[in-house]
């Protein structure tokens, strides 16, 4: 209710003026309503016309006033929407401090898994397990993922949340105001351990980020291939683990489902497809004599596509 | 607590007002044939739905064979022609069944219903030839929804088969009466239906699908 | 594979001794409940030997009004099963705190949640709005039955198979523990491979094939069977809106029979539907069930709606203000409920114009809604209220769904959605209009039309104690998850570790022992009445125990079989204010035969055949399913070669049901 996260501080005054808007209308009418309920009681003696059912002024007005009130609203959707939308690179860093479009944010890569969560920092190639660290006035670009079911990433105070789905990737622009402990969690059910998918996020200064970086860097663990395969098994309750080295490239691994060893990765297998669809429409454009004789010629490179699932 | 008030319309008498609120012989319409079209339309959405996946999966390959490297186009034209061959003998079927020939219109039953029978043998030869070679629906998101979409219209053709044997042993039983004749003109509306989501099928699926 | 065939695995599947919760004690305990209850209701009706009367009047009816208070009864049967599951959720979050982790552990309050959600929209709110659409839509046209009367024994029985079904996951195996609208990847075979996705998709199925049939239905009666004279625009409102209800069903039932079945397809084939792997996409269920999820709350409100319409205008003494303009909101409301979907998850990352669009549309739809609102307002302005029980419901449901609606507009900006989407916000928000505009306006309806379908009113003293309960308790339960939406809380949860909000949800499961209030007081409402149904207090000689306005309030309460010795015809609208205001007196005479459909077996059979079916496809017994399957469509292609399926009631008899009405209003007046 007090969101220290620039995002979310508008989302939270967009909330205030859409009510207020709206109770402009809503306030009278319930007014309206008790007051008719009262006055018009049968035994209140007050005026009856049983046959009057048609007032073309009051229709104008019933249609209308609602209408104008939606029309605004639907003006302020149409610009919040596009302005708060996750994907946005930020332009601010809070009301009073504009961003320079040069500014680079600091990446940070989330994993949902069952039930905890995995933040990989490509840059500074250290992760954590449920536990969120990022400097404040710095904007955070999040690129979200999930490992098995739909998940949500949602730090209330920071900004609104996203879906976390396998195999898509989804991203998230917001930037925190103030340093302090909050939380974080999921917000779409995702099976048994869900009650307990929660994580600590920390902000801190700069300073104190770049120092926190370099303390993980001087641990021991290391989170490899492997190490993801055993730690993506589903548990819940999981206690706060650091990485100090991360293999390089592993979210995008992750992102498309080719982290255990022999599996072929999404994106290359899309590309593979669509590159054989090409080769296929290619070869029957050819004239008759020619689609053969180049099939001949590809046999042996044109891969035949397999039949065995992954 | 209803007050009957004394007012009345116009001089008219008590039976006069009374008279003019009731109809002696009241026969409310057929609903039958309408409420079939509804059904049909709620059909119509299935298939929809159906066709939207399609539209989503369709180019899902995963590493699996496309609709060039599996869609036999002959295979098809003649299954095609099976169906629309069948919707015209169906249609005789109704004039005969309007001409109150019974005789008649059993026998186009027959041929429509042979004709339906060839296109099911064909389409569960084909289904058959594709798992064989590894294209099941279990392969890709796109087989997965060639399988639903062409399967479901195979299912709906196997009830209509099953429903046109029913009314062929009806109509051999009583005869073209109104209610037989009513069945039929659903079955008729039923099978054309049928057809005409088959053209949207062979068109999105099997045309399309051999282009890359 | 086995190179054996197993014949115990194809006749029994997976259906063994350990699907059965005997280390359950809860579980236990409702099943010793249900049998001693099942007792001493199979005791008591060999007692008053009503087996025959059951089945022959009853089970195997074809006539609307008795179907429409069978579906009342499943409604009210499931609303206790439901509200059990609500009692049970909100007593655990309002204990499970720090260290205390409440008495369901996630495997069981995940299936209650989910179950509650299942049943109290499916198998609560569905068949009390199709109960009062069945009693009453024909008899507000001046017909005798509805269209297809077979075809709405058979919807019937089909919907109440599939609460069989999800009763039965209850003793046998387990229920689905994915939320009420089973998205995968979860509840796809791999994060789900017990029988409770499952349970969940063929009960659905058999419901939805009875729900959709009943659409058809009621869409034919009311565009065919209307009274000589009654034009579109000469219906009443409540006609009106089962109209677009009904619409909507057709519409969109389809949408969501494939979609269950494509997840079906990927559980039991291991097809690539919504799978992550082989090019699967989990999104489109996300959009195909919601395409179909968000006209299905348009199809619980719309009857409710029109349920308010009626009420307003009869207990005002006045004509309904702006008739046109409520038809058309309807319309408008009803087309445009099929462009707002989306809003539903805005969350998904579909891109701030895709979100803004359906953000806008979902805001015009507030647009016809307040205008019905302010059309029911002003017909109240210069009436004459009279507060019984009816009126007294609607009163609160103006003052309760307009903050739900003000909620649902404050959800629909898509920004502010990124905040407040599955939070306990939503929750407040989907309840403040659930129960605020659908179940206020059926126990608005159940109280206006009780009389016309038993012939007695009921009990206001109980009914105002269970009326206060409800309004009151409602908000005492709903406001702290508004609250709590606020501060980050999201809804599925089964424990948590602040205790400082843990205040709050004990107010909120204060508020549901409130509710539960309410609902005890309904029950002694309705056996108060039963007890003094003949007294000069509760019982209705006339017909008319409210001076109705529409055309029911005309016959006999409760009416005779045929519904009206002779078809009414209409001038006006409030066809029977105007009858009234002429000095319109019954027909003694001259009575005709009447055309009547006949009783039959084929619906019950058929449904349940069709219940089996499911259960074993659940159980994966494939012997069964077989076998169930044949003598499914063998007993449905059997029924369709009985052509007898009318009779003639003899003009005799209708004299002498007349005359009987004759004697009673003159002795009475």
């Amino acid at each position: 209710m007090n969101p220290t996260g620039d995002i979310a501080k508008q989302q939270a005054d967009l909330i205030v003026i859409s009510v207020l808007l709206m109770l402009i209308i809503i306030v009278p009418v319930m007014v309206l309503v008790v007051w008719f309920a009262w006055r018009y009681r049968k035994g209140a003696n007050a005026a009856y016309e049983p046959d009057w059912d048609h007032s073309t002024k009051l229709e104008l007005i019933i249609w209308g006033a609602p209408l104008l009130i939606i029309i605004v609203l639907g003006l302020i959707t149409w610009v919040s929407t596009h302005k708060l939308d996750p994907y946005r690179p930020l332009d601010r860093i809070d009301a009073n401090r504009p961003l320079a479009a040069s500014v680079k944010p600091l990446e940070v890569q989330v994993v949902a898994l069952d039930w905890k969560w995995l933040f990989i920092y490509p840059e500074q190639g250290i992760a954590s397990v449920n536990h969120l660290v990022t400097p404040i006035d710095v904007p955070v670009r999040f690129k979200i993922t999930s490992s098995t079911v739909m998940n949500t990433f949602y730090i209330p105070t920071l900004a609104g949340m996203i879906y976390a789905m396998p195999g898509m990737e989804t991203e998230l622009n917001a930037v925190l105001n103030k340093t302090g402990d909050y939380r974080g969690l999921s917000a779409n059910f995702s099976g048994d351990g869900f009650s307990h998918m929660k994580f600590a996020y920390k902000g801190v200064t700069q300073a104190d980020f770049d120092t926190w970086v370099k303390e993980m860097k001087t641990g021991t663990e290391v989170l490899d291939r492997a190490d993801y395969m055993v730690l993506e098994k589903p548990t819940a309750k999981e206690p706060v683990r650091h990485y100090a080295q991360v293999e390089p490239a592993l979210f995008n691994r992750i992102l498309n489902r080719c982290v255990a060893e022999g599996t072929m990765c999404m994106n290359q297998q899309m590309h593979e497809d669509h590159k054989r669809n090409e080769m296929a429409a290619a070869i029957r454009q050819l004239p008759k004599d020619g689609k053969s004789m180049l099939a001949e010629a590809l046999e042996m490179c044109v891969a035949p596509f397999n039949t065995v699932k992954k | 607590m209803s007050e009957i008030k004394a007012t009345m319309t116009g001089g008219m008498t008590p039976a006069e007002v009374t008279a003019r609120y009731m109809a002696r012989e009241h026969h409310p319409e057929q609903g039958t044939l309408l409420g079939f079209w509804l059904y049909l339309m709620s059909d119509c959405l299935l298939f929809a739905s159906l066709f939207a996946s399609y539209a989503v999966l369709g180019r899902n390959y995963a590493g699996g064979p496309t609709g060039a490297e599996l869609f036999e186009l002959p295979l098809i034209a003649l299954n095609t022609a099976f169906l629309l061959v069948s919707s015209i003998t169906f249609g005789m079927a109704m004039i005969s069944a309007q001409a109150k020939n019974v005789g008649k219109t059993k026998l186009w039953l027959i041929v429509t219903g042979l004709l339906g029978v060839a296109f099911l043998s064909l389409e569960i030869y084909e289904f058959q030839h594709l798992i064989h070679l590894g294209a099941g629906p279990q392969r890709s998101g796109f087989l997965t929804a060639f399988f639903a979409l062409v399967g479901t219209h195979g299912l709906h053709v196997l009830f209509g088969v099953v429903w046109l044997v029913t009314l062929f042993v009806q109509l051999s039983k009583h005869g073209l009466t109104p209610e037989n004749f009513r069945r039929l003109a659903c079955l008729s509306l039923f099978w054309h239906f049928l057809d005409l989501v088959w053209i949207f099928v062979f068109t999105f699926v099997y045309l399309m699908g051999v282009l890359p | 594979m086995q190179d054996t065939f197993d014949l115990t695995k194809f006749i029994f599947g997976r259906l063994g001794w350990d699907a059965i919760p005997f280390h359950e004690p809860i579980l236990l305990a409702t099943f010793a409940g249900v049998i001693v209850g099942g007792i001493a209701l199979v005791g008591i009706i060999s007692y008053f030997r009503l087996w025959g009367s059951l089945w022959n009047d009853w089970i195997t009816s074809i006539d609307h009004k008795k179907i429409g208070i069978m579906y009342m009864i499943l409604g009210l049967v499931m609303l206790l099963r439901g509200f059990a599951d609500a009692l049970m959720m909100r007593a655990q979050q309002a204990l499970a705190f720090g260290d205390n982790a409440g008495f369901l552990p996630p495997h069981h309050y995940d299936q209650v949640f989910t179950a509650h959600g299942v049943i109290m929209i499916f198998f609560v709110a569905m068949p009390f709005v199709t109960g009062l659409m069945n009693y009453v839509v024909p008899l507000q046209i001046g017909a005798r039955d509805v269209a297809f009367p077979f075809l709405n024994n058979f919807s019937f029985w089909m919907t109440t198979m599939g609460a069989v079904l999800i009763m039965a996951s209850l003793f046998v195996g387990e229920f689905a523990r994915t939320g009420w609208l089973a998205y995968p990847p979860l509840s796809g075979i791999l994060a789900s491979p017990g029988v409770g996705v499952d349970y969940y998709i063929w009960s659905l199925q058999i419901a939805g094939v009875g729900t959709l049939l009943s659409g058809v239905n009621l869409i034919v009666t009311i565009i065919k069977m209307r009274a000589p004279g009654m034009g579109l625009m000469k219906m009443p409102v409540f006609v009106w809106t089962s109209l677009c209800t009904n619409i909507l069903i057709v519409v969109t039932f389809p949408i969501l029979t494939a979609v269950l079945a494509m997840l079906g397809m990927d559980r039991l084939f291991d097809t690539a539907f919504f799978t992550n792997d082989r090019g699967g996409n989990a999104m489109m269920y996300v959009n195909l069930i919601w395409i179909w999820g968000h006209p299905e709350v348009y199809i619980l409100i719309l009857p409710a709606f029109g349920i308010f319409s009626e009420v307003v205008s009869t207990f005002c003494g006045k004509r309904l203000f702006g008739y046109t303009s409520m038809v058309y909101a309807t319309c408008v409301i009803m087309v445009l409920s099929y462009l707002v979907w989306l809003h539903h998850f805005f969350t998904m990352g579909s891109g701030a114009s895709v979100n803004a669009f359906f953000g806008i549309t979902t805001m015009i739809i507030s647009i016809p809604t307040g205008a019905k609102l302010f059309n029911w307002l002003f017909t109240m302005y210069r009436g004459r209220i009279r507060f019984e029980l009816p009126m007294m419901w609607t009163i609160s449901f103006m003052l309760t769904f307009t903050i739900g609606g003000m909620t649902g507009v404050m959800l629909a900006i898509p920004a502010a959605d990124f905040v407040l989407h599955n939070s306990l916000f939503l929750i407040a928000h989907f309840h403040n209009v659930i129960i605020g505009g659908v179940v206020f306006g059926i126990f608005a309806g159940l109280n206006y039309w009780f009389p016309k379908a038993f012939g007695y009113k009921l009990d206001k003293f109980w009914g105002t104690v269970s009326f206060w309960l409800w309004s009151i308790g409602f908000w005492v339960a709903f406001t702290p998850p508004y609250i709590l939406g606020f501060m980050g809380y999201t809804r599925r949860v089964s424990h948590f570790d602040d205790m400082s909000v843990q205040w709050l949800f004990q107010i909120s499961f204060l508020g549901t022992l409130m509710i539960a209030g309410g609902i005890g007081a309904l029950l002694m409402q309705l056996y108060v009445s039963f007890r003094d149904r003949n007294t000069a207090r509760l019982r209705d000689f006339t017909g008319d125990p409210w001076d109705g306005r529409t055309l029911e309030w005309s016959t006999s309460s409760p009416p005779p079989d045929y519904n009206f010795a002779f078809t009414p015809v209409v001038h006006d609208n409030d066809t029977f204010a105007d009858m009234k205001k002429n000095g319109y007196q019954r027909p003694l005479a001259d009575f005709v035969a009447i055309h009547m459909p006949k009783n039959t077996w084929a619906g019950f059979v058929i449904s349940a055949l069709a219940c089996v079916v499911g259960f074993a496809i659940i159980w994966h017994m494939w012997a069964l399913v077989a076998v169930a399957f044949v003598v499914l469509l063998g007993t449905i292609i059997a029924h369709t070669f009985n052509y007898k399926r009318d009779f003639y009631i003899p003009a005799e008899e209708v004299l002498k049901t007349e005359t009987a009405r004759t004697r009673m209003l003159e002795s009475h007046v």
